[in-house]
């Protein structure tokens, strides 16, 4: 499982949105998630994939999240 | 972190001023509504304060507190009030309450923010510790309606005033507490006051409560966690075994989330932010009061207080309850 099939699958967990819908161009607006929302994520993040997000970084759509896990794990 | 010689809770004490807000009473000045509060904060309504000062709110969950421990004022060794500020910068509010009760023993107040009451009870521990004291009088109580800018939608509503109190005497009852410390200036402020030296080159500024959610999120799921862990180990007791926590009452997601990662059953989480927002140094106390009034604390309960606020703070205590 590559990583944004990883943060799908974990996003898909905490909201009511099916796998299916989550792309790399989905705005966690579109998906329905609050600033605080987006927290939980991405505690959930770095928990899973062992990392630690600054939340200053410009986190608005999934594929933002992807980015910054993939230049993390590096 | 343990102690052996410690205190135990005589009595406890709260109030708040008598006005009543709703999240409808300021969706009819703000831009937002009781949906949007409630379901991001789980507040439904806070008490505000119009004529009452902060001496009275805190003299009055004081004599509560002497009065539930059978206590006279006269016979109080010290009195800390945990507050972010009282009604004058001198003299100390917990002089204030001192007069109002007719207390002779010296009194000081201490700002650790929103764990300021968990910090009293560490000072307190000190005093017991060294056998300076037999009787000490701790009021949490913050103004916070003074500190919010009410134009800013995103801060005022979260905020309400109020206190509360416990009278300490000799036992055994602390099983473990810490605190913590990480200076951070920009996830969570208020700034004093400017003045009007002519010589002041400061740049002025406004007196509000700034506040990144985001971040104060984020650190209270973690550090609630981490402290809970930490003294229930150091209490020697398992998650299991804790029969209330009172967390402090900022936002119940971040209860909601916190729970979720903690192992303690969530029906022992006792909380009351609906009624009260987040009254800062005054929220654990406020809560322990009402159990106690209920009449729900048994002899021998573990009871867990947790909190986390400006500084950046943290506090955390498990008290065996012996009244």
């Amino acid at each position: 499982m590559n990583v944004f099939e990883k943060v799908a699958e974990i996003i898909a967990n905490h909201t009511d949105t099916p796998v299916a819908d989550i792309t790399m161009e989905a705005s966690f607006e579109e998906i329905g998630l609050d600033s605080l929302d987006i927290v939980d994520l991405v505690m959930a993040m770095e928990d899973t994939f062992s990392v630690k997000i600054e939340l200053s970084q410009s986190i608005k759509k999934v594929g933002d999240l992807v980015t910054v896990i993939e230049s993390l794990k590096q | 972190m343990k102690s052996s010689m410690s205190f135990r809770i005589l009595g406890t004490g709260s109030a708040c001023p008598a006005c009543v807000k709703t999240n409808e009473d300021l969706s009819s000045f703000l831009d937002t509504d009781d949906e949007w509060i409630s379901s991001r904060t789980g507040t439904k309504s806070r008490h505000v304060s119009t004529t009452e000062t902060l001496t009275e709110i805190a003299a009055t969950a004081a004599k509560q507190a002497l009065e539930d421990a059978n206590i006279d004022a006269k016979d109080l060794d010290l009195i800390i009030c945990a507050t972010i500020q009282g009604d004058y910068i001198t003299p100390s509010l917990a002089c204030m309450v001192q007069k109002e009760i007719g207390a002779q023993c010296p009194a000081f107040d201490i700002n650790a923010a929103c764990p300021g009451f968990i910090y009293a009870l560490d000072i307190a521990l000190g005093y017991f510790a060294r056998n300076k004291s037999s009787k000490i009088l701790i009021v949490g109580t913050e103004m916070m309606s003074k500190h919010v800018d009410w134009q800013d939608r995103a801060t005022c509503v979260l905020f309400g005033d109020g206190a509360g109190a416990v009278v300490l005497g000799e036992g055994d009852s602390l099983l473990a507490i810490k605190t913590t410390a990480k200076g951070e200036l920009d996830i969570l402020n208020i700034h004093g006051k400017n003045g009007n030296s002519p010589f002041s080159q400061h740049e002025k500024q406004d007196e509000f409560v700034h506040m990144n959610g985001q971040e104060v999120y984020k650190f209270a799921v973690i550090s609630m966690c981490r402290d809970l862990k930490d003294v229930i180990a150091a209490a020697g007791l398992t998650e299991e075994e804790i029969d209330f926590v009172l967390p402090h009452q900022a936002n119940i997601k971040i209860i909601e989330t916190a729970m979720n990662r903690l192992k303690i059953p969530k029906e022992r989480y006792y909380n009351n932010i609906e009624r009260f927002g987040n009254t800062s140094a005054a929220s654990i106390p406020i809560l322990l009061d009402e159990l106690n009034r209920s009449k729900r604390l048994q002899n021998g309960q573990n009871i867990a207080m947790v909190s986390f606020g400006g500084g950046l703070t943290t506090g955390a205590v498990i008290i065996k309850w012996q009244k």
